[in-house]
Order: structure tokens, then C-alpha cells, then sequence
């Protein structure tokens, strides 16, 4: 099953509300899928910096070490913001390579959960009510999010193994379904110089979305690449910095469900989703096709349907 | 009229209650307010009961249903009406995938688009979609009628037995053995006492194709392998 939800907002003046709408989602999809679950946010961006969105199974140990050596590293002393076993590093851009291999080097203590300059993303083990608590996703505000809580099929319940997947900066998917070619995309997204963390195969899709976009692809390109090179079953939805995207296999059997209005579009793998959000009653609600691209992009301000 | 709200009521209790009408019970409407989206509203009524949902459902609404006219005010998720027995489903919006799968007789009627697999497996069940159906419609559908007034999908009636399909506009394609048949006039006395039944006036049942078997998967044959 799995059971995902995204929240791409219109209407700046519900930012501050986006966690809170998002954690009321996922937590309705709790049924869907009980082993692990998160959420990727687009928040705030500040000029210059990039957030590193750490996780550690100690982090009363593994976070104040990790401080220390990131201020040794930058040349100055820099806060990580504690959330529970996650942390965020606000990393001037020119150094994220630095300070990645810095935590290659601290060999598994340390996580990278996400790297972004809007993008932070938690996600654990456990029921979505404890995971949202526990990072208080409730209080934060953003532009757009995605959620997933997991029946895990393909790979090990882990924190790793847990959605949503983010394979380059400010790029993240949540899947419900499962990949049938996903060894060999992994072995030639490898090739290109992808790199894994787990033998997931939503981990997979991602990777192909993050290196067809870097071969100077939009979302919706890629997207629509992805539907003749992923083999299996699939329901997407993946967030870029300014993007929202959604996609269904040519099959179809895994559910979803859209709403849209002024002020958003929403994603639910059931209506039961949604219906906390605003003027729902009002919004268009349509079932997403298969085989089409759907995606909105906030600095375009577009919104296309593109059927493959 | 007895209602139950969603809201501050268990879906059990609901369901229970529809179960449980006494014999001779004269009181036989109900109304459900605020479902928003749960499953199984309203499945397994075996009574004569008029149910009017007032919103969308999820998973299931109506499933088995026997006797029972159930209408929704809204949309509904996957397996609308699966395996009706008889009586009537309607729903105002449209419905998500298999809707009607399997049913055995009673009516559906879609006002809205079905999505993927309508009718799939069809055994006696009727269903009526104003608008149009998604691909695999009426998979191996044995027996009763598909009336489609607007567009049907890709493989429509693939590995069809004896069920009738009726389709207003067109049809991305065929599936494997699924033929367009002549309209002859039990057929349209058919279709237009099915468009009645369904409450849908202003088209005229010369606006249809029929489409059925050409009944040529029914057994085994080994020069058929491919379509298998």
C-alpha cells in the first residue's frame, strides 16, 4: 500500500500553515502504512547557504562532535538546529562538497537526510503521528511539501529506507508501488555517478529524475522519460525548489487522488487526505490519469498536463 | 428519517444499524452526512432502504449490495457497488478504479468519469457512466450491460464472455477479442430501457456502438497464444 500526500501552495498566506496541513494529511493515511514515515518541506531560503539536513540514531553522542568539527571545518562556530535525532546545518553553498565528505569520513554516525537551499526532510521509523511530533512538523511553514507513510515491500525498514528520497539538491519523490527494474537502472545511474544509500527501489526513481534533470531536463521532461524507463508500478509525487510534480504508471492500480483552488493543489492516495483543507468542498478533484505529467512550478507560475 | 453523521458516529455503528432493520420497519430512508472519503459506507445492505450519502466516499461504498438505492452526493473512491447483488447504486460525481467489479445484478449508475477497470468481471451487473471510463473496462465481463455515454479507454473488454457493452463516443481500442457488433432492435430496446432505468434523458440510443465477444478465446487454441 503506502500511502502519499503533497501540498503545493497558491496562496502565501497559508505558508505558515503548510506543516500543519501536511501532518494532518499524513497522518489520515496512517492505514496505508505503518513501518515508517516523512516529510520533505520547502521552506525558507536564506541567501548563500545551503541547509544539510542531518540524522543520527545517537544524537545526544554524534550531534555536538559533529558541531565541533563543523566549526573547525567552515573556520567558524557554526548551530546546528536540533530536531529530535535529525539536525540542519546552514552551510555556505561553496562548501556543501566539504562538509559531505566530512561525513563520508565520519563513516555512517552521520546521515545526510537532504541537501537544499529550501528543502529539509525527516523522516523515521515509526507511526506518522510520533514521526511528525517528534520533529514538530506541525509548526513549520514553507511553500510546498510531500509526505509518505510506508508498507515497506522492497527494502529494509529503516530511517534510510524510509520516503521521501532526495538523490540531488532540493530534489525529493515519495512513491507507492514498486519498481521491477530498479537493479539495473541502480547499476546505470551508478555509472553516471549517482549515488545510492539503500537497495530501494523508489531510491531508484529518484536517482533517474535527479540525472535526467542534471542532463538539463525540466521536471516534466523528466517525468515523462521516466514513464518509458521505469518498469513496475508507481505513483509519484516529487518536489523540486520551485516544482511539484505528480505521475501514475500506464496501469494505474495504485490510488490517487487531486484537488485544486486558488490558494493550492493537493495530492492524497485518498480523498479522506484532503478533506481537512481549506474550501475543499469547492476545489476541482479529479483522479490523475495515467501515463501524464502533471506539475506546477511556482516561478513560472505554470501548471501543464502533458499526456505521454 | 433516521441520519447518521460521520462526524461525531462510527462508521460500525452505521453499518451495523443498515444491517439490523427490523421486519416490517416502515422507516426505510436514510441519510449519512459528512462520509469525507471513509470506506465501506454502506456495504452489505440487504433491505429495501433508500440511503443518501451527502458527500464523497472512499473504498467500497455499497459493496454486496442487495435491495438498497444508495445515492452519493460526491465522488468515490475505488470499488464502488463491487459485487452488487441487485438494487441501486448512483453516485453524482465520478468514481475511481473497478467500479462495479465483479457485480452480479442491480444497477450503477456513474453521473461523473469512472477511472480504470469499470465493470471488471462483470457478472449481471448494469452500470450507467455519463461520463467516460478508463482503460481495461469490463475485463472478462461475463454477463449484463456497460452503457458508456462518453469516451471509453484502451482495451475495452479484453477477454470479454457475455456481457454487453454500449459506447456513445470513442474508443482508444479494443482489447483482445472485444469486436463492434451490430445494433439490432432488441439492442436498442435494451439500451433504452437501461439510459431509462438510469434516469438519462436527451440521447437516443442510435448515438451507440455496440461492442462484444468474438468469442473466440472462450477455449483453449493454441494458434490464439498471443492474445493471451
Amino acid at each position: 500500500m503506502c500511502g502519499i500526500v503533497g501540498l503545493f501552495l497558491k496562496d502565501r498566506s497559508l505558508e505558515k500553515e503548510l506543516g500543519c496541513f501536511l501532518s494532518d494529511m499524513l497522518v489520515t493515511m496512517t492505514d496505508r502504512g505503518p513501518d515508517s514515515a516523512g516529510i520533505a518541506i520547502y521552506g525558507q531560503e536564506k541567501a548563500g547557504f545551503t541547509k544539510v539536513t542531518i540524522q543520527s540514531d545517537t544524537p545526544d553522542i554524534t550531534f555536538g562532535d559533529f558541531e565541533r568539527r563543523l566549526g573547525d571545518l567552515l573556520g567558524k562556530s557554526s548551530a546546528l538546529r536540533l530536531k529530535d535525532s535529525h539536525a540542519v546545518a546552514d552551510v555556505p553553498s561553496d562548501r556543501v562538497a566539504d562538509v559531505r565528505a566530512m561525513i563520508d569520513n565520519l563513516q555512517g554516525a552521520v546521515r545526510v537526510m537532504s541537501v537544499g537551499e529550501t528543502m529539509e526532510i525527516y523522516k523515521e521509523v515509526g507511526l506518522p503521528k510520533d514521526v511528525v511530533s517528534r520533529f514538530g512538523i506541525p509548526a513549520m511553514s514553507g511553500t510546498h511539501g510531500i509526505g509518505h507513510t510506508r508498507m515497506a515491500t522492497e527494502s529494509a525498514v529503516t530511517t534510510l529506507g524510509a520516503h521521501p528520497f532526495s538523490t540531488g539538491a532540493d530534489q525529493c519523490l515519495v512513491h507507492n508501488g514498486s519498481l521491477s527494474n530498479h537493479n539495473n537502472l541502480r547499476r546505470e545511474l551508478k555509472q553516471l555517478g549517482m549515488r545510492f544509500e539503500t537497495q530501494n527501489d523508489s531510491e531508484v526513481a529518484a536517482a533517474y529524475l535527479t540525472a535526467r534533470i542534471r542532463e538539463g531536463m525540466d521536471l516534466g521532461e523528466a517525468l515523462t522519460s521516466a514513464l518509458d524507463d521505469l518498469d513496475g508500478f508507481f505513483t509519484f509525487v516529487v518536489g523540486t525548489k520551485t516544482g511539484f510534480g505528480v505521475l501514475r504508471d500506464p496501469i494505474a492500480c495504485k490510488p490517487a487522488v487531486m484537488a485544486e483552488t486558488d490558494q493550492y493543489v493537493a495530492f492524497g492516495s485518498e480523498f479522506r487526505a484532503l478533506v481537512g483543507l481549506p474550501n475543499i468542498d469547492n476545489a476541482r478533484v479529479w483522479e490523475p490519469e495515467p501515463s501524464s505529467v502533471y506539475f506546477w512550478d511556482r516561478e513560472t507560475n505554470a501548471a501543464q498536463t502533458l499526456a505521454a | 428519517m433516521p441520519t447518521f453523521d460521520l462526524a461525531t458516529s462510527e462508521l460500525r455503528d452505521l453499518n451495523s444499524a443498515l444491517h439490523s432493520i427490523p421486519a416490517g420497519a416502515n422507516d426505510l430512508e436514510y441519510e449519512i452526512l459528512n462520509p469525507r472519503g471513509s470506506h465501506a459506507v454502506a456495504v452489505g445492505c440487504s433491505h429495501p432502504l433508500n440511503i443518501s450519502v451527502m458527500g464523497p466516499v472512499g473504498y467500497y461504498c455499497g459493496g454486496m449490495n442487495s435491495e438498497a438505492t444508495i445515492s452519493v452526493k460526491g465522488s468515490a473512491g475505488p470499488g464502488v457497488a463491487e459485487n452488487m447483488m441487485s438494487g441501486m447504486v448512483v453516485i453524482e460525481g465520478d468514481a475511481s478504479q473497478y467500479a462495479g467489479a465483479t457485480g452480479r445484478g442491480g444497477m450503477l449508475v456513474i453521473r461523473g468519469n469512472a477511472a480504470s477497470r469499470c465493470g471488471i468481471s462483470m457478472k449481471g451487473i448494469d452500470i450507467v457512466v455519463e461520463g467516460n471510463i478508463g482503460h481495461m473496462s469490463a475485463f472478462m465481463g461475463q454477463s449484463g450491460n456497460l452503457v458508456v455515454l462518453g469516451d471509453a479507454g484502451e482495451a475495452l473488454g479484453d477477454s470479454l464472455y457475455e456481457a454487453k457493452i454500449f459506447v456513445r463516443g470513442t474508443v482508444k481500442s479494443l482489447g483482445a477479442d472485444c469486436i463492434e457488433k451490430e445494433m439490432r432492435p432488441e439492442h436498442h430496446e435494451l439500451l433504452a430501457s437501461l439510459l431509462q432505468k438510469a434516469g438519462v434523458t436527451g440521447v437516443e440510443t442510435s448515438e451507440f456502438k455496440r461492442y462484444g465477444s468474438a468469442r473466440t478465446l472462450y477455449n483453449f487454441d493454441i494458434d490464439n497464444a498471443d492474445a493471451y
